[in-house]
C-alpha cells in the first residue's frame, strides 16, 4: 500500500517531465532557440528605442508624420477588421450552408493570400486597380488602396475562424427556433450570431495584429505619400533608411504595444462572451 | 464530404412556407460572397498572369534566363532549404518542451513563440539589424572575425526563420496535447529508451502536424520580404531574393520582368495550395475525431491560444 503510493508520484513525475528526465536538454534547447531568434532582437529593439533618451523616444513617437502613419494605420485595420467581420462570415456561411458547383475549388482559394507572398499581392492589385486597370478603376496611391491589400491579405484569418465553429453549430437549435416560430432574421440574431461571436472575435484579433504590421502588400500600391497614404511599417523602413534606427525603433516599440493591447482585448472580450454563453 | 453532408441537411429540412425566400435569400448571399471573391482574389491574380503575357511567352522566357533572376531565384531557394530545417527540428523540440514539460519561464517561451504574428516584418528586420550590424557590440564582434550577418545572406536566414518560427511550434503543440501520453507512458514503462520511444510513438503521431508546419514554412520562407528586404541591402546579384526582385524591377520600370518574378512565385504559392489541399484530405481519411473538414489554417492556432491561455 505505502509502496504503491509512493511509487505513482515517482513514475508520473517521470514520465511527466517527457519521457524519462528531468533532465532540462529540451527546454534548455527550446530557450536558447527563441532566445537567440526572438528575445535577444527585440531586447535590442526596446533599448535602442530609448537610446538617445526618454525625450527622443517621446520626440520620434509624436513626430507628426509618426503620429499620421499610425492613425492611419490603426483606422485603417478597424475597418478592415469591421468589413471583415461581415465578409469573411458571410463567405464561411456560403462555404458551409450552401451548395454550388465549384465551391471545393473556392474554398481551396481561400488560403490563397496566405500562399502568395505579399509583394506579388501587391502588383498583382495594381495590376487591376492602378493606373492600366481593365476597368479603368484606379486606386493607387489613395488611402482606399491600403483597405483593399489588407483586405486581400486578411480574407482567410476571418473565414478560417468562423468556417469550423459554423460548421459544428448544432441545426438542430436552429430548427427548433424555427419551429417555435422564431423567424430566420430571429434565429440568425439569437441563435447563430451569440455562437459565433467568439470566432469572430478570434479572426479578428489576428486580422488587426496582420494589418497593423502589414508591408509587403501595402507598399506598391499605397504610393507612400507621407501624412496621406503612408502607413507605421513604411514610416519606420524610412527612418531606417534615413539612418534614424532609435527613432525608428521607438515607433517600432509603440507599435508592437498597440498590437499587444488589441490582441488582448479582444482575448478578454472572446473569454468573457464564451463564459456568458456557457453560463446562459 | 463538406458538400455532401451539407446537402443532405438542406433535404432533410422541412420545406416551410418561406421556402422560396429563403431561397432567394441564399442565392442573393452566394452572388455577393462570389462577387466579392472574384474582385478582391481571382480577378486580380489572374491579371498579372494576363499583364505578364501580353507580349507573348518570348519576353517572359528571356526575363527568366537574364542572370539577375537566376541569381535571385537560386538565393530564395537557398534561404529557403536552409530555413525549413532548422524551423522544423527546433519547432518540434520547442513543441515538445512546451506541451510535455514543466520547468520555470515555460509560459514566457510560450508567449514567445507567438510573439512574430504580432509583429512587423519591417520590425522583425530592424530588430535583427540592431542585433547584429556592426554598430552593435555582437555585431562589431561577429564583423571582427570575419563573419557578416547584416547585408548578407545569413542575416536574410535569420530574418526568414524569425518570422517563420510560430508555424510548426502551433500546428504540433495542439497534436501533442491531444494524443496525450498514454503511449509514451506505455512505451517508457515496456523498456524503451527516450530516443526510441520518441521515433516510434511520438513521432508518428505528430508527423501531419509537422506536414502541415513545414507546407506553412515554406510558403513563407518563399515569400517573404519586408524583413528580409531589411536586413539584405538588396545588393545586386548578391542579396536580392525573389520577392525583393519583384520590388526592384517595379521600380525599375522594367513590368514584364517583374511579373515574371511574380508568376514564378505565384506557381510555388499554387504548389503550395495543392499541398494544403492533399493535407486536407489525408487528414480526412484519417478520420480524426476532432478534425473539422475544410477548417484548416488557423484552426490549430486559435485553438492553441485558447487552450495555452491566449497566447500573446
Amino acid at each position: 500500500m505505502t509502496d504503491a503510493v509512493s511509487s505513482r508520484p515517482q513514475s508520473r513525475s517521470g514520465v511527466g517531465g517527457f519521457y524519462d528526465g528531468r533532465g532540462l536538454l529540451g527546454p534548455g534547447l527550446a530557450a536558447l532557440y527563441l532566445g537567440l531568434i526572438v528575445l535577444i532582437p527585440i531586447s535590442a529593439l526596446i533599448w535602442q528605442s530609448f537610446g538617445e533618451g526618454l525625450d527622443a523616444f517621446l520626440a520620434a513617437v509624436t513626430s507628426p508624420q509618426a503620429l499620421a502613419a499610425l492613425r492611419l494605420t490603426f483606422w485603417a485595420s478597424l475597418i478592415v477588421v469591421l468589413i471583415n467581420a461581415v465578409m469573411g462570415t458571410l463567405v464561411a456561411w456560403v462555404l458551409v450552408r450552401d451548395d454550388f458547383r465549384g465551391k471545393a475549388i473556392i474554398n481551396s482559394l481561400i488560403d490563397l493570400p496566405f500562399a502568395l507572398p505579399t509583394i506579388v499581392t501587391g502588383l498583382t492589385l495594381l495590376a487591376l486597380y492602378g493606373p492600366r486597370s481593365p476597368f479603368g478603376i484606379n486606386i493607387a496611391y489613395q488611402p482606399v488602396s491600403i483597405l483593399i491589400a489588407l483586405l486581400f491579405v486578411t480574407l482567410p484569418f476571418m473565414v478560417r475562424s468562423v468556417q469550423p465553429v459554423l460548421l459544428e453549430l448544432d441545426r438542430d437549435m436552429e430548427e427548433a427556433a424555427a419551429s417555435l416560430g422564431a423567424s430566420p432574421v430571429t434565429v440568425i440574431r439569437r441563435v447563430i450570431l451569440p455562437n459565433l461571436v467568439p470566432a469572430i472575435l478570434t479572426g479578428g484579433a489576428l486580422c488587426f495584429a496582420r494589418c497593423m504590421g502589414e508591408f509587403g502588400s501595402v507598399v506598391l500600391i499605397s504610393g507612400n505619400i507621407p501624412s496621406s497614404t503612408e502607413v507605421a511599417s513604411v514610416y519606420i523602413k524610412g527612418l531606417i533608411e534615413g539612418d534614424r534606427p532609435s527613432a525608428a525603433a521607438a515607433v517600432s516599440v509603440l507599435l508592437l504595444i498597440f498590437s499587444l493591447v488589441l490582441l488582448t482585448t479582444f482575448d478578454l472580450l472572446r473569454r468573457r462572451i464564451s463564459r456568458h454563453s456557457e453560463v446562459g | 464530404m463538406t458538400a455532401a453532408s451539407s446537402a443532405t441537411a438542406t433535404g432533410a429540412r422541412p420545406v416551410g412556407g418561406n421556402a422560396r425566400r429563403s431561397r432567394a435569400v441564399r442565392l442573393t448571399v452566394r452572388g455577393i460572397v462570389l462577387l466579392y471573391l472574384a474582385l478582391l482574389l481571382l480577378l486580380p491574380v489572374a491579371m498579372v498572369f494576363i499583364r505578364a503575357f501580353e507580349g507573348g511567352i518570348g519576353p517572359v522566357v528571356q526575363a527568366i534566363g537574364r542572370p539577375a533572376f537566376q541569381a535571385a531565384f537560386w538565393l530564395t531557394v537557398q534561404i529557403t532549404v536552409i530555413t525549413v530545417p532548422i524551423c522544423t527540428v527546433m519547432g518540434v523540440v520547442t513543441a515538445l518542451a512546451i506541451a510535455r514539460r514543466r520547468f520555470p519561464g515555460r509560459a514566457v517561451l510560450n508567449a514567445l513563440v507567438d510573439l512574430p504574428f504580432a509583429l512587423s516584418p519591417i520590425v522583425i528586420g530592424l530588430s535583427l539589424f540592431l542585433v547584429y550590424g556592426t554598430n552593435s557590440p555582437i555585431g562589431g564582434f561577429l564583423a571582427d572575425h570575419g563573419i557578416t550577418v547584416i547585408f548578407a545572406v545569413p542575416g536574410m536566414i535569420l530574418a526568414t526563420i524569425f518570422v517563420c518560427l510560430p508555424f510548426v511550434i502551433r500546428e504540433v503543440v495542439p497534436v501533442l496535447r491531444e494524443i496525450g501520453t498514454d503511449q509514451e507512458e506505455a512505451a517508457y514503462t515496456l523498456g524503451a529508451g527516450p530516443v526510441r520511444t520518441f521515433w516510434r510513438v511520438t513521432l508518428p503521431a505528430i508527423r501531419w502536424g509537422i506536414v502541415y508546419g513545414v507546407i506553412l514554412t515554406t510558403a513563407r520562407s518563399l515569400g517573404e520580404f519586408g524583413a528580409v528586404a531589411i536586413v539584405s541591402g538588396k545588393i545586386s546579384g548578391k542579396t536580392i531574393t525573389l520577392t525583393t526582385h519583384v520590388q526592384e524591377r517595379y521600380e525599375a520600370f522594367d513590368i514584364v520582368g517583374a511579373y515574371t518574378a511574380s508568376i514564378v512565385l505565384a506557381g510555388m504559392a499554387l504548389l503550395v495550395l495543392v499541398g494544403m489541399q492533399l493535407y486536407q484530405s489525408g487528414r480526412l481519411h484519417r478520420g480524426s475525431s476532432d478534425d473539422a473538414p475544410s477548417s484548416l489554417m488557423l484552426e490549430p492556432v486559435s485553438t492553441a491560444g485558447s487552450r495555452t491561455g491566449g497566447g500573446i
